[in-house]
């Protein structure tokens, strides 16, 4: 078996990119031009190439077979379908609707037209994966420019067929029409029969967003039925035929071996097979419930070796980096001016460490599997953000060439970055090669709790210095361990040093959590300029717009703080407001928060919290307020009182009854300020709302009770009493 | 193995059941019934929610052959003809979930909300809702569609 690889934290596509690029990737999308046609029936077949590698395939006779390189395509039927076919996947962030309502956007036709096949490695082209906020800026504006191709050859299609100039024709409503003579066609009646396969380089000319009608409205949620009645299929729920169940006995502890294994009494029991692997052991059964008394009935004995505890994690993290700072390119950081030179001219200095702890991205549905082998072709229905990553993975396992590979993603039930990789998978494919059988394997919470990654937890150390007029001169920030993104700040500063410090061996598996470690760079750094405010004299809204001149940003503040009334009520003993923003992945935002103080009980309720965000032409705002909501909400948990206890190579609080998740009775009245730029390209909007939180709320808290919190979750302990 | 006899969403089912085999589990691997869902099994999450005698129960924590000749109702059995109840309609009109894997926990708990309080206060159906999660966090629209659908409301 594979060994469970760690998965580093990654910041944007180059990072991730250098990670997970493996080179035969670029020889799969294998389709010939008749297969196509098998496959969907006769129509016109569009597709877009990845940029530079037109020109590679431009020699091979175009339209005879499809270029290995495409990204995207789609296929309009002569049944009327319009099918779009994505390697992204859909897990609660809406991007199967707001995907269709592009191409809908720009082919002039109807959403409910329009199939999205998305994340099959045997039918998508190669994605790299579903995060960092990419589907919107790019697959979005891949598929809206195959769409704009589509229609530009329907409107050729039509105008030869009648002669007819083919300015003036009109596209809509998946009708085209010709004013003149009254002439209708749909997309149907002209591409019946057709097999057509036409290719194109990135060109297209795209619809302005100050023009649409389909994109940048609320469209309801494609296939919303069949999630309030139960009939969409998660993995979970997918049954195959002959399908066994399986079940993995875990180790007591990480990195630990496994000493002996006495499996008799397991081996007894009706239809059990015990699947022993090197340290991976495994039952198969008939179904669950027979599959863990069997788990119960082995015997095994374990090596564990002594591991780092939670205590000593924050020193650990500060000390055991790889001695290689990371500033500029990729890995974010930078450096400019003297930060020396001017901390010693500024009127005043601060010195400041901040920490987040690791949390746990707690998916409601736990990673789940199917796998099923058929003619030595392995094909597994499994929920991660990366299938073809998860493809990869399993054709390491099991020494199988890509091909014979196939990862097909059901829309999962959420994974905020934490399914990018195929445990799961891989463990349910060595369960099914062993049965002979399929076999469905679904992790349980302890499971997920304790195997998955975790968001890297993190020490911050900053130091700065101010003008007499408040102006920011000097900026020193070092980020151990918790990631690079987000860690460049937004405010002017003349003399800076932005580095981070990746630990070398952090105690816990961590990898990518949603906005990665921009949510701690941004507590940090809205923490520390709310301190640098208070050193200063200064309102905290009037410190940070006196040091920005990005006018993003600034109207980012402006709009949140008016729809907040900042200012307008004096903090109390028992009443706080902070404010918070930033710039992150093509977002803007600024949160307020207002809390309120129970020193007695040493309690703290958030409860109201304004949030503005500008992420370019909104294309569904509906969809888009769903997601900044629901990040607002999943922010209470880091901000106050998520975190992983771990001794000794235990996780201790593998359970939601002691891993405390935000509920209906935490959620604050919540007003969400959408900043709509039509002249500004579309960006992706599931991260970058995460951030404005935690830090607007250490200032809420600071300005009722003075005291300032500087660690990730803020009610790690009740406040102390007044 | 053992057989019960459970009476689910009208029907009667004679199922095999395993010594100690959760409710949760004969629904969705003896019965096919996979809108429940498993989230947790420690009864602390809700997406297992079904209505026992009009109340919300979780079916993770609820041993099958203790409610063997009970009329259980799922997230299957809400609809009528093709018709979707109101509460499936109010929350596909607020759109009051993101991955929806919560979704059929969360209807079956606000069904029993609004058998209990068929005008509840924002007080109440954070009282009876509060063991449900929605790690998406649409919470706020949740509350909006038991609102809605206590209205009796149609979409504006």
């Amino acid at each position: 078996m594979k060994e469970l690889a760690p998965v580093r934290p990654t910041d944007n596509d180059m990072q991730e990119a250098e990670q997970h690029a493996v080179e035969p990737l670029r020889h799969l999308f294998e389709v010939n031009r008749r297969d196509l046609f098998k496959l969907l029936g006769a129509g016109l077949v569009v597709g877009l190439c990845r940029p530079g590698a037109f020109a590679q395939e431009s020699g091979r006779g175009r339209g005879e077979e499809i270029p290995h390189d495409v990204a995207s395509w789609l296929h309009i039927g002569g049944d009327g379908w319009i099918t779009v076919f994505t390697g992204k996947v859909e897990m609660g962030q809406n991007i199967r609707t707001s995907l269709a309502q592009q191409v809908a956007e720009e082919l002039r036709t109807r959403i409910s037209l329009i199939k999205m096949i998305m994340g099959d490695t045997d039918l998508t082209p190669f994605d790299l994966g579903t995060f960092g906020s990419r589907s919107t800026p790019q697959m979005g504006s891949q598929l809206r420019k195959v769409a704009a191709v589509a229609r530009e050859i329907l409107l050729d299609m039509a105008a030869q067929r009648w002669h007819a100039e083919r300015s003036s024709l009109v596209a809509h409503n998946g009708v085209i029409t010709n004013p003149s003579t009254k002439e209708s066609l749909n997309y149907a009646e002209l591409t019946h029969g057709q097999k057509l396969v036409k290719v194109v380089a990135d060109d297209a000319v795209l619809t302005p967003a100050t023009q649409w009608h389909v994109a940048g409205t609320s469209a309801p949620k494609v296939d919303g039925k069949a999630f309030v009645t139960g009939l969409h299929k998660y993995t979970s729920d997918l049954t195959q035929p002959g399908m066994l169940h399986g079940t993995i006995l875990r180790p007591k502890a990480f990195n630990t071996t496994l000493v002996s294994l006495d499996a008799k009494e397991a081996e007894k029991l009706p239809g059990i097979k015990v699947v022993r692997d090197g340290d991976f052991v495994g039952i198969v059964a008939p179904d669950p419930h027979a599959a863990l008394n069997a788990r119960e009935a082995l015997k095994a004995e374990w090596n564990a070796p002594t591991q780092i505890s939670e205590p000593a994690l924050f020193d650990s993290l500060r000390q055991g980096t790889d001695g290689e700072s990371r500033r500029g390119g990729f890995g974010g950081g930078r450096e400019t001016g003297s930060v020396q030179t001017a901390m010693a001219a500024a009127a005043k200095t601060l010195s400041q460490t901040y920490t987040a702890a690791y949390i746990q991205h707690a998916p409601l549905e736990p990673r789940a599997a199917v796998a099923e082998w058929e003619n030595n072709k392995l094909t597994v229905w499994t929920g991660t953000q990366r299938p073809f990553g998860v493809r990869e993975e399993l054709s390491a396992a099991f020494h199988i060439p890509l091909d014979q590979v196939r990862v097909i993603v059901p829309d999962t039930g959420s994974a905020y970055g934490g399914k990018h990789t195929g445990e799961c998978a891989v463990e349910a494919a060595r369960l099914a090669k062993a049965a002979g059988k399929p076999v469905k394997l679904v992790w349980t919470r302890q499971e997920e709790f304790t195997w998955a990654y975790f968001r890297p937890a993190g020490v911050i150390d900053v130091k700065s210095g101010i003008a007499v007029d408040g102006t920011l001169v000097a900026w020193e920030f070092h980020n151990y361990n918790s990631g690079p993104a987000g860690i460049n700040t937004p405010y002017n500063v003349a003399n800076q040093k932005i580095e981070f410090h990746p630990a070398k061996n952090p105690p816990l598996r961590q990898g990518s959590y949603r906005g990665l470690a921009a949510t701690a760079n941004h507590f940090a750094r809205e923490s520390h300029m709310d301190e640098l405010a208070h050193l200063a004299g200064m309102d905290p809204l009037a410190f940070r717009l006196k040091n920005i001149t990005d006018t993003r940003l600034r109207a980012a503040f402006e709009v949140a703080a008016q729809r907040f009334g900042w200012g307008k009520q004096k903090a109390t003993p028992t009443r706080g407001f902070g404010i918070a923003g930033g710039f992150e992945k093509g977002g803007y935002l600024a949160t307020c928060a207002e809390v309120a103080v129970d020193r007695s009980m040493g309690r703290v309720k958030i409860v109201r919290v304004v949030q503005s965000f500008d992420c370019g032409a909104v294309i569904n705002p509906n969809g888009l307020r769903n997601q900044i909501s629901g990040a607002i909400v999943q922010g209470i948990g880091g901000a106050l009182f998520e975190a992983i206890h771990f001794d000794n190579g235990r996780i201790g609080n593998p359970y939601f009854a002691d891993y405390r998740l935000p509920r209906f009775s935490d959620v604050p009245q919540i007003e969400v300020e959408l900043i709509d730029r039509k002249d500004q390209p579309s960006m992706g909007a599931g991260e970058t709302p995460l951030m404005g939180l935690a830090p607007a709320v250490a200032g809420a808290i600071f300005s009722a009770t003075g005291i300032r919190l500087r660690s990730l979750p803020l009610m790690a302990k009740p406040l102390p009493a007044a | 193995m053992p057989s019960i006899t459970l009476i689910v969403n009208g029907a009667e089912h004679k199922t095999e059941c395993a010594s100690g085999e959760s409710l949760l589990s004969v629904l969705r691997h003896r019965l096919g019934l996979t809108g429940t869902k498993y989230g947790c099994g420690e009864g602390q999450c809700g997406a297992c929610t079904v209505l026992l005698r009009g109340k919300a129960t979780r079916s993770c924590l609820t041993p099958a052959e203790s409610v063997a000749g009970e009329k259980l109702v799922t997230i299957e059995g809400l609809a009528a003809n093709d018709h979707m109840h109101p509460l499936q309609q109010a929350f596909l009109d607020e759109e009051a979930f993101q991955c929806g894997y919560c979704t059929s926990g969360m209807i079956m708990s606000a069904y029993s909300v609004l058998l209990a309080h068929p005008h509840p206060s924002d007080e109440e159906i954070i009282q009876y809702m509060d063991g449900n999660v929605c790690r998406c966090g649409t919470y706020p629209r949740i509350m909006a569609a038991i609102r809605r659908a206590a209205q009796g409301a149609k979409k504006p």
